[in-house]
């Protein structure tokens, strides 16, 4: 039987820090809360830095162990309790999360800063509460080994991503906030319909136990591809993605950063660890396949529509639906992987590396474009002279970020999408290479664009509308550089993602 | 057909009336009173699941009655929070429609 995530009896040593990345960020919210404007940001700015040291000393407890790391909420353990259950995949995406989330709270200091002598407003303090939520329920989203848990997460994720869209109060902001709200309640009610059949089916919520009991019958069907529908939703993968551009572009920089870096990734996560974990032996190849086929229009669809763009914030926006038809991309590989009797790591870690370097290089974009704004009173891309002039800082962490998604070399996404091309090709999966290849060549083109027009020579007599401070700008080259660098994770000795999960058995195979 | 059954197909009408209306309905008011009968349809199911799995001498399965009234709270606070963005452009537009007209104009950056 398919038996990847057998929960231990016991709490292991350092299970307590799973507790801690989770309650120090709702701390925070709270905290926030009771201190307002001025104090929620002191309190969020030093959440951020004891959120960055819990994750690290989550990931050397995982190291050192070489076991996931596990809570048994209460002593009690599955299925009459609730197990927080860390392995290598949660935890990279716990300190990817808590990296991108410390840049985007330095950048914010700037935009959503209260300085003495000014009156405190309602958006810097709801932006900080906002922005330690988010952490918090992502973080719960990567250690929640429950489903109902997890159905929870995702609520908490939606209720503090959506404000953030609406953070402007403009009309149309709000009318992004409500469409996404509409969007991300279909997907969760699909996905708590899908986990209740679950339970009606095989009387337990607890990953671990469930992956044992699941075998391929009607009613795993039905919830497996109710659950699946409901986080395609959340995560807008083509064609559920139509209100992800007009809510990116239109929130703040800072929140578009946290929507289109991180939001999207927590719905993205439960389902690779539906398809990769929970039902192994229950999914198929064809289906891993249609994923993947609407990745791939995800990819073509995105890139396309984003050179037509003529803001570029949209532009930034759509590319994000163009990337993550990369992330759908692993499924039909990692099966393939594993139909062959072939460790399936090239394909995972594939997908989890474009994951952290779509995270960093898009939060570094969508910074650089609201520095761009600030600078030059407008974003359009016909208009975008000077800005290297005044923003040479920004526009290098604008073409480093642009390089990683186009996958040029040494950067994360150079090594995720040649980690996918090489499990593509190992499985005979040859079109899936050529999609990323041309999806490359048209990001590449649109990237390319934007950085020529920025080299433009400024007209004469001309200056820039506000000067930005020079900590936002390394803030911006600082999360550019981690998704430029990302390459280099090739030479680390240890495969981190692989940690406390077995090597699972092939699709369909008993 | 007994009792659980019975309530599991209402569960399913519930379900399949509140998607059709999610989808066809333009309104954001309707689409959220939709979102409300889905969510009814898996509490149903959820407790209908329940009653079916009692042990012997039970009149239920504990654990399904006590994730249904989390799962009421969460759908009550989603159902809140749309209702106060809805009110909250009714206030800023005059209108409450979701109609994309302008998503060329992200009016701020």
């Amino acid at each position: 039987m398919p038996h990847s995530l057998s929960t231990p009896d016991v709490t292991t040593p350092g299970g307590l820090l799973l507790v801690l990345a989770v309650l120090v960020p709702f701390v925070g919210v709270l905290a926030g809360m009771v201190l307002g404007g001025r104090g929620a940001r002191r309190v969020a700015l030093a959440t951020l830095a004891a959120g960055l040291a819990i994750a690290i000393a989550i990931a050397d407890t995982l190291v050192r162990s070489g076991a996931a790391v596990v809570y048994l909420l209460g002593g009690w353990t599955p299925p009459l309790g609730v197990a927080l259950r860390a392995d290598g995949l949660a935890v990279i995406m716990l300190l990817a999360v808590a990296v991108v989330i410390g840049g985007i709270g330095v950048y914010a200091r700037a935009d959503f800063g209260t300085p003495p002598g000014v009156r405190e407003a309602r958006a810097p303090f709801v932006f900080w509460t906002l922005l330690l939520a988010v952490w918090g329920s992502l973080n719960l989203v990567f250690v929640s080994g429950d489903l109902f848990t997890l159905y929870v997460a995702l609520e908490l994720l939606t209720f503090a991503g959506v404000p953030l869209v609406s953070l402007g109060g403009q009309p149309e902001t709000l009318r992004s906030a409500l469409r996404y709200l509409l969007y991300a309640l279909f997907g969760s009610v699909l996905y708590l319909l899908g986990a209740v059949l679950l339970y009606g089916a095989y009387g337990t919520l607890d990953i671990g136990l469930l992956a044992a009991r699941v075998h391929p019958e009607p009613v795993t069907w039905a919830a497996a591809a109710l659950m699946t529908v409901g986080l395609l939703a959340k995560t807008a993968l083509f064609p559920l993605h139509l209100w992800l551009p007009p809510a990116h572009a239109g929130a703040p920089a800072a929140a578009s950063a946290v929507l289109s870096g991180l939001v999207i990734k927590g719905s993205w996560f439960l389902a690779v660890r539906l398809w990769l974990d929970v039902f192994v032996g229950v999914v198929t190849l064809p289906s891993a396949q249609t994923l993947a086929a609407l990745g791939a229009a995800a990819i073509l669809v995105g890139n396309i529509v984003a050179l037509r763009q003529a803001r570029l914030k949209l532009l930034i926006a759509y590319s994000t639906v163009a990337q993550i038809g990369y992330l759908f991309l692993m499924f039909p590989l990692a099966a393939g992987l594993a139909a062959a009797q072939l460790d399936d790591a090239a394909a995972v870690n594939g997908g989890l590396l474009q994951a952290i370097s779509h995270a960093t290089a898009k939060a570094a974009m969508f910074m650089a474009a609201g520095l761009v704004y600030t600078t030059l009173g407008h974003d359009r891309i016909a208009d975008l002279r000077g800005v290297a002039r005044a923003l040479p800082m920004t526009l290098v962490a604008f073409a480093l970020g642009g390089a990683s998604l186009i996958g040029l070399p040494p950067s994360g996404g150079f090594l995720a999408k040649w980690l996918l091309v090489s499990a593509a090709i190992t499985t005979a999966q040859w079109w899936w290479a050529l999609v990323m290849l041309v999806g490359g060549l048209l990001t590449s083109a649109y990237v390319f664009i934007v950085v020529v027009r920025a080299l433009a020579p400024a007209p004469e007599g001309w200056t820039p509308k506000a000067s930005v401070p020079c900590y936002q700008q390394v803030a911006v080259l600082a999360l550019a550089l981690c998704s430029f660098l990302l390459g280099l994770a090739v030479l680390c000795p240890v495969d981190v993602a692989g940690i406390g999960r077995a090597v699972v058995p092939g699709i369909g195979s008993p | 057909m007994n009792t659980p059954t019975l309530f599991g197909l209402c569960a399913v009408a519930l379900v399949g009336v509140g998607l059709y209306g999610l989808i066809v309905n333009p309104q954001p008011l309707r689409k959220i009173l939709a979102f409300n009968l889905i969510g009814s349809g898996v509490f149903l199911l959820f407790g209908a699941i329940a009653r079916r799995g009692a042990a012997v001498g039970m009149g239920g399965d504990p654990v399904p009655q006590a994730l249904l009234i989390t799962g009421i709270v969460v759908a009550f606070s989603a159902t809140a929070l749309a209702v106060a963005l809805v009110l909250r452009l009714f206030d800023e537009a005059g209108s409450v429609t979701l109609a994309p007209d302008a998503p060329a104009e992200p009016p701020d950056a």
